[in-house]
């Protein structure tokens, strides 16, 4: 009888065991599910059709430039660059409309991202300095062009800036177009990562560069190509701010790029590269989002929503420290 | 009465994974000598040394400093018995002072403030009580080599070391430098301090040592006092007895000469490197640690700059300038280093081995056609009999063997003409030595060039049909098949005449 009993408190243990486990692996989900449900039981308003759109819609911008922000994280670098050159953009796309077609102006921005990007990937993987230092440099040369650009004051879109606006406010299929347009960013770097060369030579590259360059792979194409897709992204996301608001500002931005770095770190990614995914960084920019969202529910005051956030982030890393270590024995 | 010796280490057993490192090895140092140990790479030399300094714990056997049973159970506890260990890379903070590396580890008072004009002066006194002028102000970094190694010493005679281990310590001396150090070690004998030195350099055991330990295969051949022998006994003690056979058999058909490396010179460690294979060819490279054949096979291979020098490959002279360019033309490196230069730990089989050839799988659209590779790395899998659960098992989860087979696997799914295995079974167990024997053997055989470094003579011999012996970054001499003995690498490598 002893016995029996014995076995099944071990059978027991064993499944909390289990439980625990997979609760550890998939700790980005786990988050996240727990989150809606938290927010959803603190709030009725929060499930709302109006709500989790404009959830969304303010989760855009970190959204679109975490998929940047992953790909050179996973190379094992960092870009501090990205909220200031969505600045840029803002600012650069406002101006450009007022004497540019839009696909022109738009074309342009984007160029100008990508060309930043590149300068940060030229440092970074030809000269070799290390990525905090050059985009935290990059990230003070963008802000500062920003500043130039808009002469210190916000550039209104007018007429000629009306396609950009509508576009900005509009929805398709009942969903808001810039959101409409991050999902596509997602799913775009979901497919390179999972099924493309380049995808998969950034995961070697970050984690083990020495392997992939003695494989006879020239490792500084693919760093610099992530910074260069970073940029781009940071000007994409500059681009729907102004369409957003209808004012190309040089003071947006500020501080998204940690942001951008708290999600995909809360999304599992590892800083010194070689693991992360397009799936998980998603969950991480919801996870940020939502803590925001339902503390502006709760009229939780915008400081001590600070103070909670960081140690959510704590939280979410400590959870895969436990993980890791369980993975190791 | 049996005489009281400094250290007396008596049936030092240790192991490494089932491997015995060190067999029931006695050895014993009188106060005031300078006792040498010799032997080949991984004799056993260093480990004894490290159990002695408490960077290792042995397994078995009993420790005595003067007369007195110790348990070394760390290097902390090696310093406080009085054991100063000075390793070949020096454990120095270049930013600092001479005197505050000399002090390092008892810098302040007990209300952990500096007394600095003490610190200056007792460094001072220390530093020419064994016959040297630094001045102890001068930060280490800016110090040559030579005056790091004294500095390094002395730091040593701060915590009172009256054992003194010296690792190879002449190995980054230019030959006046070395002069000096054997001045300090004398003068340290008149205080004396015992010196373990270690060294491949024969000469400088005649010279310098009292007695010499010698090392073979984890035992001791031999304790012999060098005024009593000559280098031919020592040698012959450190070769000892043949290993056993295997070595696969091979007819090798041996054709033209397919790659030729011209005058290379590289850094400090390839200097003046020429030689060529043959297509069928296995072509040996032995020499000492440090000798320069690991950075010449990198030189070759475009991981390192090239100073000067030409590679020329199926008759055309190549320029090459990273590893991309050397594996495009057909050239593939297998490092010495897996798990940090071969494999990726944290990815899976078929991510290894299909790295280098992930652009010709994938085609001009970079997008990975999952079948093809999937049945290329089954079919690598089979062909090296790589033991693992599937193509999916992460490399972190293979032996060091079959690690070692995904490297080699990674060159046989890319097309390539010549291949350098640098220590291609180092950590290997014997099983999975024969079949990367056998592996190179049928490489050999389907006409590809095949450079081997090795730092197993018995390796060397068994498997290459030629050799070429480094020391001190040239080519020493190449040895014919019908030449190759342990003997004559040994005294090339070793530089004897």
């Amino acid at each position: 009888m002893k016995n029996k009993r014995g076995k099944t408190a071990f059978k027991y243990i064993k499944l909390t065991n289990k439980v625990i486990n997979s609760l550890l692996k998939y700790n980005t989900i786990f988050i996240f599910i727990s989150l809606v449900i938290v927010s959803s039981l603190a709030s009725n308003v929060f499930f709302t059709e109006r709500n989790i759109f404009n959830l969304l819609r303010q989760v855009t911008g970190i959204g679109i430039i975490s998929m940047g922000m992953l790909l050179v994280i996973l190379t094992g670098g960092i870009d501090l660059s990205v909220g200031s050159v969505l600045a840029l953009a803002s600012v650069l796309s406002a101006h450009f409309l007022l004497s540019m077609s839009l696909p022109a102006a738009i074309v342009l921005t984007i160029l100008i991202g990508v060309l930043l990007g590149c300068v940060s990937g030229y440092l970074v993987s030809i000269r070799r300095m290390a990525p905090f230092v050059v985009t935290l440099a990059l990230m003070t040369i963008a802000r500062g062009f920003a500043f130039i650009a808009s002469k210190g004051s916000p550039i209104l879109l007018k007429e000629s800036g009306a396609a950009l606006k509508s576009f900005g406010s509009n929805y398709w299929l009942k969903i808001p177009q810039p959101v409409i347009l991050m999902f596509v960013v997602f799913i775009i770097i979901f497919l390179i990562l999972k099924y493309t060369v380049f995808g998969r030579l950034l995961v070697a590259i970050g984690s083990n560069e020495t392997s992939v360059r003695l494989s006879g792979i020239q490792v500084w194409i693919y760093k610099f190509l992530a910074y260069s897709i970073s940029g781009a992204f940071a000007a994409i996301a500059g681009i729907i701010s102004t369409a957003r608001t209808g004012v190309g500002s040089a003071v947006v931005g500020v501080g998204f790029e940690l942001d951008a770095i708290a999600a995909v770190v809360i999304g599992g990614a590892s800083l010194s590269g070689g693991r992360g995914t397009a799936v998980n960084t998603l969950l991480g920019v919801f996870i940020l989002g939502m803590i925001g969202n339902i503390m502006n529910l709760k009229n939780v005051p915008a400081y001590p929503q600070q103070v909670i956030k960081g140690l959510i982030i704590i939280f979410a890393v400590l959870l895969q420290g436990i993980q890791r270590r369980l993975d190791k024995e | 009465m049996s005489e009281t010796y400094r250290v007396e280490m008596t049936g030092i057993t240790k192991s490494f994974g089932g491997v015995h490192a060190l067999n029931n090895v006695s050895f014993k140092v009188r106060a005031g000598q300078i006792h040498a140990l010799v032997g080949e790479n991984g004799a056993g030399k260093s480990t004894l040394v490290k159990i002695l300094s408490g960077a290792y714990q042995k397994d078995k056997g009993q420790i005595k400093i003067d007369g007195r049973v110790v348990n070394v159970s760390s290097p902390h506890m090696g310093r406080k018995l009085g054991i100063g260990m000075i390793y070949q890379e020096f454990a120095l903070v270049p930013d600092l002072t001479v005197a505050e590396n000399i002090y390092l580890e008892h810098l302040g008072s007990k209300k952990g403030l500096i007394n600095f004009s003490k610190l200056y002066r007792n460094a001072g006194e220390l530093i020419k009580s064994i016959g040297f002028d630094i001045n102890p102000r001068s930060v280490v970094g800016e110090l040559s080599v030579a005056y790091q190694q004294v500095v390094e010493i002395t730091k040593a005679l701060s915590e009172n070391a009256r054992i003194l281990i010296v690792d190879e310590p002449t190995a980054v001396l230019a030959p006046r430098e070395a002069e000096r150090l054997f001045e300090v070690l004398s003068k340290l004998k008149e205080q004396d301090v015992s010196i373990i030195y270690i060294s491949h350099r024969l000469d400088e055991i005649f010279k310098i040592a009292d007695m010499v330990t010698v090392f073979k295969d984890g035992s001791v051949t031999g304790v012999v006092a060098p005024a009593d022998v000559t280098t031919d006994d020592i040698i012959s003690m450190m070769i000892g007895r043949k290993l056993t056979a295997m070595f696969p058999e091979r007819q090798s058909r041996i054709g033209e000469e397919i790659f030729r490396a011209e005058d290379l010179n590289s850094g400090k460690k390839v200097r003046n490197v020429s030689f060529s294979v043959r297509a069928g060819e296995v072509l040996g490279i032995a020499g000492l640690a440090g000798s320069g054949r690991t950075e010449t096979a990198r030189a070759i291979f475009g991981a390192d700059p090239r100073d000067t020098g030409k590679i020329i490959l199926d008759d055309s002279v190549l320029e090459l300038d990273s590893p991309r360019d050397a594996v495009k033309s057909g050239i593939a490196f297998v490092p010495e280093d897996r798990k940090e230069q071969g494999v990726i730990l944290s990815m899976s089989l078929r991510e290894n081995v299909t790295m280098p050839s992930l652009w010709k799988i994938s085609g001009r659209t970079g997008l990975i056609k999952k079948t093809r590779e999937k049945k290329l790395t089954r079919y690598l899998i089979k062909k090296l009999a790589i033991k693992a659960g599937g193509t999916e098992t992460r490399v972190a989860d293979l032996s060091g063997g079959n690690q070692q087979k995904v490297v080699l696997a990674k060159w046989l799914g890319a097309d390539c003409r010549l291949i350098i295995l640098d220590e291609p079974t180092r950590g290997v167990d014997v099983g999975a030595k024969v079949e990367i024997y056998n592996l190179i053997n049928e490489l050999a055989e389907n006409g590809l060039g095949i450079v081997v470094i090795s730092s197993e003579m018995t390796e060397v011999i068994g498997i290459c049909d030629r050799v070429l012996v480094m020391r001190e970054g040239k080519v020493q001499g190449i040895l014919e098949k019908e030449q190759l003995s342990e003997e004559n690498i040994m005294r090339l490598a070793i530089g004897e005449k």
